[in-house]
């Protein structure tokens, strides 16, 4: 019988994942923002499995709004990476300390 | 059956959820990122939340991985140097790391072991009885919650805008500036001058 301790385990796991990645990855800034990812679609498990538990569609519609921030969070992010690198050519997370005005 | 489905939807989740992290080539990233997705989407179906599933494939899979994707292969950089703090940082990432699961497991333990009553759910966003899981959530959408589907997409529009200013160029043809018009709207009487100026003065431009 799966009950919902299995799908916050499962989201536990997820987004510690993604924090992990995170120190893991600390030069890489793709691959940070992957784990980003990692970490929203680890709350959206979370927030879709309550729903489904309380039989409440609050849950799914907070989900679709996750969706929709993590969709723009990487858009932006990525514009920002691409012109970061165009004056650059590098995307070192290190070097980014002289982006401060 | 069902349970099957979950114990494979979930491992695949957790192990291509490693692997986004583990990868030593990001493209290779993306690509267990879009599995991982995939499997997500799995675990949503089978709890009837099917049409977050279709928009988490749709969206996740069909836009931000593929702009990943388009990223990382736009952007021309040595990977090797990127991967060089990476033993450097494991000791204290997986400390945090185990720290944090501990913690979440501890509170999941002792959800188990006797649950707050938070209350129950009002029943006014309850899944409308023989309407489909898609159904439901349009009417939900588009009636209680309007007004914040309404600042979700202004959200998107904001971000579309930022994105486009941030990387955009200004026109710059290969022809140099040339500009057509102005060239054949230039008559011979303007192009040039007669000028008669007296010796030892010089002229004035």
């Amino acid at each position: 019988m799966i009950g919902i301790e299995h799908y916050i385990v499962v989201s536990t796991i997820l987004f510690v994942l993604g924090v992990l990645g995170i120190f893991l990855n600390r030069k890489n800034i793709i691959v940070i923002l992957m784990a980003i990812e990692l970490i929203l679609l680890a709350v959206n498990i979370n927030l879709v499995a309550f729903s489904a538990y309380l039989g409440d569609l609050s849950g799914q519609i907070f989900a679709m709004f996750v969706l929709t921030v993590a969709a723009g969070e990487a858009a932006i992010g990525l514009a920002i990476l691409v012109i970061y690198f165009r004056s650059r050519g590098t995307i070192a997370v290190d070097d980014v300390t002289q982006m401060k005005g | 059956m069902i349970a099957f489905a979950f114990y494979l939807f979930a491992t695949l989740v957790i192990a291509s959820g490693a692997m986004v992290i583990l990868a030593r080539n990001p493209v290779h990233s993306v690509l267990w990122l879009i599995l991982a997705f995939f499997n997500a989407a799995g675990l949503m179906v089978i709890v009837g939340a099917e049409f977050l599933a279709m928009l988490l494939v749709v969206v996740y899979v069909g836009a931000v991985a593929v702009l990943f994707l388009f990223v990382v292969m736009m952007l021309n950089i040595d990977f090797a140097e990127m991967r060089a703090g990476f033993m450097k940082n494991a000791p204290l990432g997986v400390a945090v790391a185990v720290i944090l699961l501990v913690e979440l497991v501890l509170g999941i333990g002792a959800y188990r072991a006797g649950e707050l009553d938070l209350g129950t759910p009002l029943g006014d966003a309850a899944p409308m009885a023989g309407a489909s899981n898609t159904e439901s959530l349009g009417a939900l959408m588009y009636g209680k919650y309007l007004f914040l589907f309404e600042v979700a997409g202004l959200i998107l529009l904001v971000a579309m805008i930022g994105a486009i200013v941030l990387t955009h160029r200004g026109q710059r043809s290969t022809r140099g500036h040339q500009n057509i018009a102005k060239q054949n709207a230039r008559r011979p009487e303007e192009a040039t001058q007669n000028v008669k100026p007296e010796v030892g003065k010089g002229v004035e431009l």
